[in-house]
């Protein structure tokens, strides 16, 4: 009785702590850019973004390597196969034990399925695959598992944004969640969600990954820019899913 | 007139010169404060833009209206700025348009885009596109007609830079 | 080398009816007026020319500066009169061409 009642407090302090540190309710990057911003992202036809998402369509069928296989010769079409697979990631592999985004997801296969070399970070080839797979989400609720095995990582990305950094001393939370919806000069502060990357980002003047996205915060509160894949950004890719649990995912999205 | 525009740029400079070491205070690296000062190019002037648009015409007086020219008050990044331009022309024989003209006053390069607009657009052509602008200024839309005339519409953007840029 | 592209337009149409042909291409559009890292001017490298023919003429047709935007779009109008081929073609300044067919079926 005793054990139920402190697993009961136990649970009840914790949800009470997720609903605290969770933005209610979620609300979508495009919530915050310009009208013209969201004009661009929501016309396919004008939406820079969908490049990449036509790239990638042809880079799932090309065969490669000794192995002779692309993407499509095991998952077939991505319609179906990738369907709603963006919304569950980041997750922890079963057979390595390792914590894998999309872009890892879409190496490692490259690696172990197709013997080919991994496309780096930001190569036009990997944005272009991972917003394509991406985009098999598009409207698709997030919901990452966070417990068993990715409980660790899922700490870990939690330690991470609510731990102050770099020269002006900010934790992530102190911009997207104490003040998100307030003005930082022209700008509303967005919740920090990750519901529309890859997104095309005004100022990159191209598609960019999440990484890409995180290291220009490192950078903006002068904290050091991690390697893109870092460990750090990895768990904290998970924390910003499940903290942006439900929203439906848009990417290709365009960010200011 | 020109003394004064000279002077009303260099006031600019300045007001971009605080905003940008207020910028690198809240949000950004050093690295963002020196590039605008630094590499900031030659800009045309509204003397070059007349230049440019007394080229095209040849002289012939352009008239005010029958082209609207769409683009956002304020420019969240000068880097893509959506633009629509409409020309008020039953596209016919005897009054179509034959080419759409965009100037910059403040770019490196007074012409931005040229539009070449064929007889079978349709009523009221509408052309879109995403121009950049290297700042806050007046843009201008010139419509070319087939009987010779010219006409223009023009609008005022505002261009801002992100609070968080990351110079990459 | 042809870049990849991104053309939006119907695929059939009444003959008489406007339609709208929407095209992004990705290309930087180096505008050359920037520098590197090392202080050294970026070499200018944009698309000058943009042109769409179909139905034995040529119906849209771009010349393009720096001050276009990165990844040039384009949007703009034209009237169905016959089923064929709509033929895009982008030329850059080091003569670089991407070309791009579409068909449209017109009843």
């Amino acid at each position: 009785m005793r054990a139920l009642l402190s697993v009961s407090l136990a649970l009840a302090a914790f949800t009470a702590a997720a609903a605290n540190e969770r933005p209610v309710p979620p609300r979508p990057g495009l919530d915050f850019q310009s009208a013209e911003t969201r004009q661009m992202q929501s016309d396919d036809g004008a939406n820079p973004g969908m490049l990449w998402v036509e790239q990638g369509a042809a880079l799932w069928r090309r065969v490669e390597g000794p192995e002779q296989r692309a993407c499509a010769s095991c998952h077939k079409s991505a319609a179906d196969s990738m369907k709603g697979v963006a919304a569950r990631y980041p997750g922890v592999d079963a057979a390595s034990g390792a914590l894998l985004n999309i872009e890892g997801r879409i190496n490692q296969c490259r690696k172990q399925r197709m013997s080919v070399i991994a496309y780096p970070y930001e190569s036009n080839e990997l944005l272009a695959l991972s917003a394509f797979v991406s985009y098999q989400s598009r409207g698709l609720p997030r919901k990452v598992a966070v417990d068993g095995p990715a409980r660790p990582f899922f700490e870990a990305g939690r330690a991470f944004y609510n731990e102050r950094q770099g020269q002006l001393n900010l934790a992530c939370g102190q911009c997207h969640n104490d003040n998100w919806g307030k003005r930082l000069r022209g700008d509303v502060i967005s919740q920090g969600q990750t519901d529309g990357w890859p997104a095309y980002r005004l100022e990159w003047q191209t598609l960019g990954s999440l990484h890409r996205r995180l290291r220009a915060c490192s950078l903006g509160v002068r904290a050091e820019v991690l390697d893109y894949g870092a460990p750090e950004y990895l768990a904290l890719e998970l924390y910003l899913a499940w903290r942006g649990e439900g929203l439906p995912l848009t990417s290709p999205s365009v960010r200011r | 007139m020109d003394g004064n525009d000279s002077r009303q740029r260099r006031d600019a400079a300045m007001i971009d010169g605080a905003q940008v070491s207020r910028r690198s205070i809240v949000c950004g690296g050093l690295a963002f404060a020196l590039v605008p000062a630094l590499a900031r190019p030659a800009q045309a002037t509204p003397a070059e833009m007349a230049d440019a648009i007394r080229e095209l015409t040849g002289g012939t007086a352009v008239k005010p209206g029958r082209v609207k020219l769409v683009l956002p008050e304020l420019a969240e990044n000068g880097n893509i700025v959506s633009l629509a331009v409409t020309v008020d022309s039953p596209m016919t024989d005897a009054d179509r348009v034959k080419s759409v003209h965009i100037f910059s006053e403040m770019n490196p390069v007074t012409t931005l885009v040229r539009f070449h607009v064929s007889p079978r657009a349709g009523k009221n052509p509408t052309l879109l596109t995403n121009i950049r602008l290297a700042d806050s200024q007046r843009v201008t839309a010139i419509a070319a007609m087939g009987d010779g005339s010219f006409w223009s519409g023009e609008t005022s953007v505002v261009v801002t830079i992100a609070a968080c840029i990351d110079g990459g | 080398m042809p870049q990849p592209t991104r053309i939006v337009m119907p695929t059939s149409a009444k003959k008489g009816e406007v339609f709208q042909v929407k095209t992004i291409i990705q290309h930087e559009m180096e505008s050359g007026f920037r520098r590197d890292n090392r202080g050294l001017a970026i070499p200018r490298h944009i698309i000058t020319s943009f042109v769409v023919r179909y139905a034995g003429g040529e119906i849209f047709r771009a010349d393009m500066f720096p001050g276009v935007a990165a990844n040039p779009y384009f949007g703009f109008t034209t009237t169905a009169v016959e089923t064929g081929e709509v033929v895009f073609t982008w030329t850059d300044d080091r003569g670089d061409v991407t070309t791009e067919r579409r068909t449209i079926t017109v009843a």
